[in-house]
């Protein structure tokens, strides 16, 4: 097993998202490296998108920085905020890009307050707002960077720290929240339909050497 | 849900494929022959001497694509290697398993059975459609024979023992398996024993060829999912086998093969011109018996049954994909048994 030196002791800021959505779906992309339809190619989209999308654009004296490198050494994070905006009062917001529409769950703005902790880490300045933009809907979502959430990105770096390092595969989502595996990219290798299938497969296994006398 | 495409065989000698734009093109004497979109394409399966345009090589191995080359009686030469792909944890664990005694005899228990309960389905099968009532006898007979060897699989305590149970049902099973074949058809289709290396009597050669078809998709299942179709659990490693490959054979050789071939012969879409007999006795298809056993098989595929444990329909082809899968499954410890497919 992995030597203590090899443990992950940086986790990336994706796996916020990721963990908030499916532990298993954050475990399959962060620690056995199975990932589709691939987060960085976003950077690359941007540099289209940006001129057109930007809800900024025309504010006089915003510095616009894309795929920018952020870390936070007393948490264990790293990893790119799409774009981060810094405004001439010394606001600094960071917007986080999305394909989708507005989901149902808080992951992304988990990922935001994440970014928001390492950006104020980095700059010793407090990053109090960021956005969620929305490529489908070309829609921006501001959210405050509240105690509560900066709590709960604290809470959730370790465990997903421990979870990254261990070698076990967290089950499939159950009960209601099995919902969400239906627009899971993943869903081909997770086979959350095989999550109830123990009990079908130990019932054939205990008959497996007793074949049925169903003859003609 | 993951989806069955089509295999594209090229059975003549000489054939040139190359890509063309997002199709591939089939060359025969310069001339195109063929024309499909590699988006409807999973894997090639390539027999004798057929070539592929470096550009389209590439593209497959890019794309994960299944390239493989049969000699002209089904016998694996040679295939395309993509960047390795899959999981390094499971193969790991599978490796860890394969040291490990007891998980090997596990493993290799639930092979045999699923082998020997599918051979005797077939038997069943044939002595239900049989109006001969000695031979029905014979065959439920000999059915029961199996049964009670599969009863025994649980007792074999080591790999020989349990070889030795799967070799014994084997010849029973073979020499009952003429009963299902239709009176009429039995004189051009005489065989008493499986025979291979070469195959010696056309229903040896049929099914030998039938078994590289399974065998290649067995392989390929293995690769898609992530296991090493080389170590396996009943069959023993040496350099060059699939062995794992032939593990998951084991469990479709009555389903897949023996039965398609038993209805290609009680169809008559197979005679004697459907083979070459060779000097010194070796049996072989050709070319036209290929095509129409090709055919056959990836009709085969197309037809849907339902999964006992995963309780949804699905096409005969994915079969091997999804045992693979399950295999993968519970040598990640994600579920407590492997349970072979069981045919009905």
């Amino acid at each position: 097993m992995s030597r203590p030196t090899d443990a992950l002791l940086q986790i990336p800021l994706s796996s916020l998202n990721q963990y908030a959505y499916c532990p298993r779906r954050c475990y399959l992309i962060h620690a056995e490296g199975e990932f589709k339809d691939n987060v960085h190619t976003v950077s690359g989209t941007l540099e289209h998108e940006r001129v057109d999308q930007s809800e900024s654009r025309g504010q006089v004296g915003i510095r616009i920085e894309y795929a920018l490198s952020v870390w936070s050494d007393s948490l264990g994070l790293s990893g790119r905020c799409d774009v981060v905006e810094f405004h001439p009062d010394g606001t600094i917001y960071p917007v986080e890009y999305k394909h989708g529409k507005r989901k149902q769950w808080d992951n992304d703005d988990l990922q935001l307050a994440a970014q928001a902790l390492c950006l104020e880490e980095m700059t010793g300045k407090p990053v109090i707002r960021g956005a969620i933009f929305h490529q489908q809907s070309k829609r921006r979502r501001e959210v405050l960077i509240t105690e509560a959430l900066k709590q709960a990105v604290r809470e959730a770096v370790p465990r997903i720290r421990t979870l990254l390092n261990g070698a076990i595969r967290p089950p499939p989502l159950q009960g209601a929240d099995t919902k969400r595996c239906g627009e899971c990219s993943l869903r081909d290798i997770c086979e959350p339909e095989l999550a109830g299938a123990d009990p079908t497969l130990s019932a054939l296994a205990k008959s497996l050497f007793e074949p049925e006398e169903d003859l003609p | 849900m993951t989806v069955l495409q089509n295999t594209l065989y090229v059975t003549t000698s000489e054939a040139y494929l190359r890509l063309e734009g997002e199709t591939v093109c089939v060359m025969i004497e310069d001339q195109k022959r063929l024309q499909v979109p590699l988006h409807h394409l999973s894997a090639f399966v390539l027999f004798d001497h057929v070539m592929l345009s470096p550009a389209l090589l590439g593209r497959c191995a890019e794309d994960g694509r299944s390239v493989v080359w049969l000699n002209r009686s089904g016998k694996f030469s040679a295939r395309l290697e993509g960047p390795v792909s899959g999981n390094i944890l499971l193969r790991q664990a599978q490796f860890r398993a394969a040291e490990d005694g007891a998980q090997t005899l596990r493993i290799a228990r639930a092979v045999v059975a699923g082998k020997l309960r599918n051979s005797r389905q077939v038997l069943m099968r044939g002595a239900r459609e049989t109006d001969d009532g000695d031979e029905k006898e014979a065959l439920v007979r000999t059915a029961k024979l199996i049964a009670n060897q599969v009863r025994k699989i649980p007792l074999a305590e080591d790999l020989d023992t349990l070889r030795g149970l799967e070799g014994d049902a084997a010849r029973l099973y073979f020499e009952a398996l003429p009963k299902v074949m239709k009176p009429q058809a039995r004189a051009e289709f005489p065989f008493d024993c499986r025979n291979r290396r070469p195959p010696r009597d056309r229903f040896n050669a049929l099914i030998s060829f039938l078994y590289a078809l399974v065998l290649s998709d067995c392989r390929a299942a293995l690769e898609t999912v992530g296991l090493d179709p080389q170590l396996g659990f009943l069959h023993a490693v040496r350099p060059g086998r699939p062995a794992l490959a032939l593990d998951l054979l084991e469990e479709f050789r009555a389903p897949l093969a023996d039965r398609l071939a038993l209805t290609l012969i009680n169809r008559g879409q197979l005679q004697a011109g459907d083979f070459d007999e060779r000097e010194g006795g070796a049996v072989l298809l050709n070319d036209k018996g290929r095509k129409t056993v090709i055919a056959a098989y990836q009709t085969r595929k197309q037809e849907e049954i339902t999964h006992p444990v995963l309780k949804q329909t699905l096409p005969v082809g994915l079969l091997p994909h999804w045992q693979a899968r399950l295999l993968a499954r519970y040598l990640r410890q994600d579920v407590a048994h492997y349970v072979p497919y069981l045919y009905r």
